[in-house]
């Protein structure tokens, strides 16, 4: 039930590049402001943290003021804030941590300093309504790829498996990088891949009958490295779309097929995926197929709530605030390495 | 009228409360500071305290203070977002000062003398004034040794900085060291009441120094030139 009188929840995040307000009621979003500084760092080949972290300090206040002003409410109408306590790049938290307390403070609200991996499962709330309990989440994104069991996205959210070297949109990043198409590198090999064949190049799929519900793609990238680099040394072309779709092919197939095994494995009936990579076209239709086949539900929030932005750490929020949990004091700190498995400082 | 300052540009955290009455004066109502670099933690619940120290609510604030720096960047950072968060909810103004200004504001020297925070990297951020209300360089970054080139003989060097690389800079009596809210806040109302002293800033970071980033040079092959490459 949506309810009016739910508590009006301003959330802030700030742990990579994207500085982001959202603004929600309940599990109703009314504002989602994103100021992202990703031009900025496209010429270094990746996030610079300095970088981001400045224009954190520039994009703060006025990405507040643009959530206000789309969601029609003022900064007084605010009932409790929420912001990303980590993880992250320690220098880009603390700006957001710091803005948060300083709302907090000045208007005398309560404030919660909230998990990034639990606010990208708890965004999804705003779009497909409350989380079955329990359901799995595979978080997939440029810093993070994670299999969870969550019990309860308030309270219980449990590590299960990850990445053991690189995460997935990272693996997208560099293999961007061998194919000269620039960063980031998800959307354009997604785009690149829908001209080219997934079943051309059979690239490795790392840790895949293992057993674990653990990730490996930094073989993947350097396999993908070797071949091209065989192909230019042949004065061959390389032929762009087949290298996107068989290494995109690659990284979703062994992604899908252990988040099923998770579910299987724990006879549990629901899946959401969530982070930048979940806005994968190729990744969403294989988890659609392999869920329908396996009867399990699938909840894949729009790419817009996938990859990083302020309504998900305001979800997270409403959802503490909505629990019953006490709110983190002014002295919470940014957290860069906070594990998964607390949802909230 | 109720004055905040603080600042977050050196390893210290220092937040004052001021009361200024225009036309009559000013007094200081409370203070905290902490010799600590965990500026996200410390500094709300330090405002915090002083605030409830002179019994005194968020809403009571007239206008902000607040030390824009030259300083390490994350500190500083979290200074002015702070300020200038608080600022918007409170819908108040919010006046940046240079720290190096509040640091000589705070000497209450009368003869020309530098000031010199710690850069890090083996550097200072520093900055010359003929007196402690009148800056005479702008602030720059760079060796100690900077701080003295071209200057006249036996220019007295103050701040951490001064302290630190004392080898090059000479001197004995360095103090004040660290900048001070208290400082900050004076030299605030004493512009604002139309006195003399060194200019108030718009809340911008002077950061000084560029972020340390490298554009990639050509890519890195996996596979070296001489090795026979086999299709995998």
């Amino acid at each position: 039930m949506i309810r009016d009188s739910a508590p009006l929840v301003l959330g802030i995040e700030t742990s990579c590049d994207e500085t982001g307000v959202g603004i929600v009621r309940g599990h109703t979003l009314l504002a989602d402001a994103i100021a992202s500084s990703v031009d900025q760092h496209a010429r270094f080949g990746g996030v610079v943290p300095e970088v981001a972290s400045r224009a954190h300090l520039e994009a703060m206040t006025a990405t507040v003021d643009r959530a206000l002003a789309e969601a029609g409410v003022a900064l007084r109408d605010v009932d409790a804030f929420a912001v990303t306590a980590g993880p992250g790049l320690p220098g880009a938290l603390m700006v957001g941590v710091a803005a948060a307390k300083a709302y907090a403070l000045a208007l005398g609200k309560p404030l919660y300093g909230v998990n990034h991996l639990a606010a990208h499962v708890c965004v999804d709330q705003l779009e497909h309504g409350p989380l079955p309990k329990p359901c799995v989440a595979l978080l997939v994104s440029g810093g993070h790829s994670s299999l969870l069991l969550v019990p309860d996205v308030a309270s219980d959210v449990r590590s299960l498996g990850g990445t053991v070297d690189d995460a997935a949109g990272e693996a997208f990043d560099k293999v961007a990088r061998v194919l000269d198409l620039g960063f980031p590198g998800g959307p354009v090999i997604d785009r690149m891949a829908r001209d080219g064949d997934p079943a051309a190049i059979p690239f490795p799929r790392g840790k895949y009958n293992d057993g674990t519900y653990d990730f490996s793609f930094s073989g993947l990238k350097t396999a993908v490295a070797r071949w091209v680099e065989a192909r230019e040394r042949a004065g061959e072309p390389v032929p762009v779309a087949d290298v996107s779709a068989s290494f995109q092919e690659a990284v979703v197939d062994v992604l899908t097929r252990k988040a099923l095994k998770v579910c299987k494995d724990n006879g549990v009936r629901d899946l959401l995926i969530g982070g930048g990579v979940a806005a994968n076209s190729r990744l969403r239709a294989l988890a659609a197929e392999r869920c329908e086949a396996a009867g399990v539900r699938l909840r894949v929030p729009r790419p817009k709530l996938c990859t990083d932005n302020g309504a998900m750490v305001a979800a997270l929020g409403a959802e503490l605030v909505a629990s019953g949990l006490a709110p983190s004091g002014l002295d919470v700190p940014a957290d860069s390495s906070l594990p998964i498995q607390t949802v909230a400082l | 009228m109720l004055v905040l300052a603080f600042d977050t540009a050196t390893a210290a955290v220092t937040v004052a409360l001021y009361e200024w009455i225009p036309g009559e004066g000013a007094r200081r109502r409370a203070a905290a500071e902490a010799a600590d670099r965990r500026h996200t933690e410390l500094l709300t619940p330090s405002i915090a305290r002083v605030l409830a120290e002179a019994g005194a609510a968020p809403d009571d604030l007239s206008a902000i203070a607040v030390g824009v720096g030259p300083g390490p960047y994350t500190g500083l950072r979290v200074g002015l977002v702070t300020a200038r968060a608080m600022g918007e909810a409170l819908s108040i103004p919010v006046h940046g000062v240079c720290t190096l200004d509040a640091i000589a504001w705070a000497s209450a020297r009368t003869e020309p003398f530098a000031v010199a925070t710690d850069a890090r990297r083996k550097e200072v951020y520093w900055a010359r004034y003929a007196s402690s209300a009148v800056r005479a360089t702008e602030p720059a970054v760079g060796p100690a040794a900077d701080v003295l080139d071209g200057a006249p003989e036996g220019l007295p060097v103050i701040g951490e900085g001064a302290a630190l690389y004392a080898g090059v800079l000479g001197g004995m009596d360095h103090e004040p060291l660290m900048p001070s809210a208290t400082a900050l806040a004076e030299l605030a109302i004493a512009r604002l009441s139309g006195g003399p002293g060194p200019e108030l800033l718009p809340p911008e970071p002077l950061y000084l120094r560029r972020p340390d980033a490298k554009e990639p040079g050509p890519r890195k092959r996996v596979t070296a030139s001489r090795w026979e490459v086999t299709r995998p």
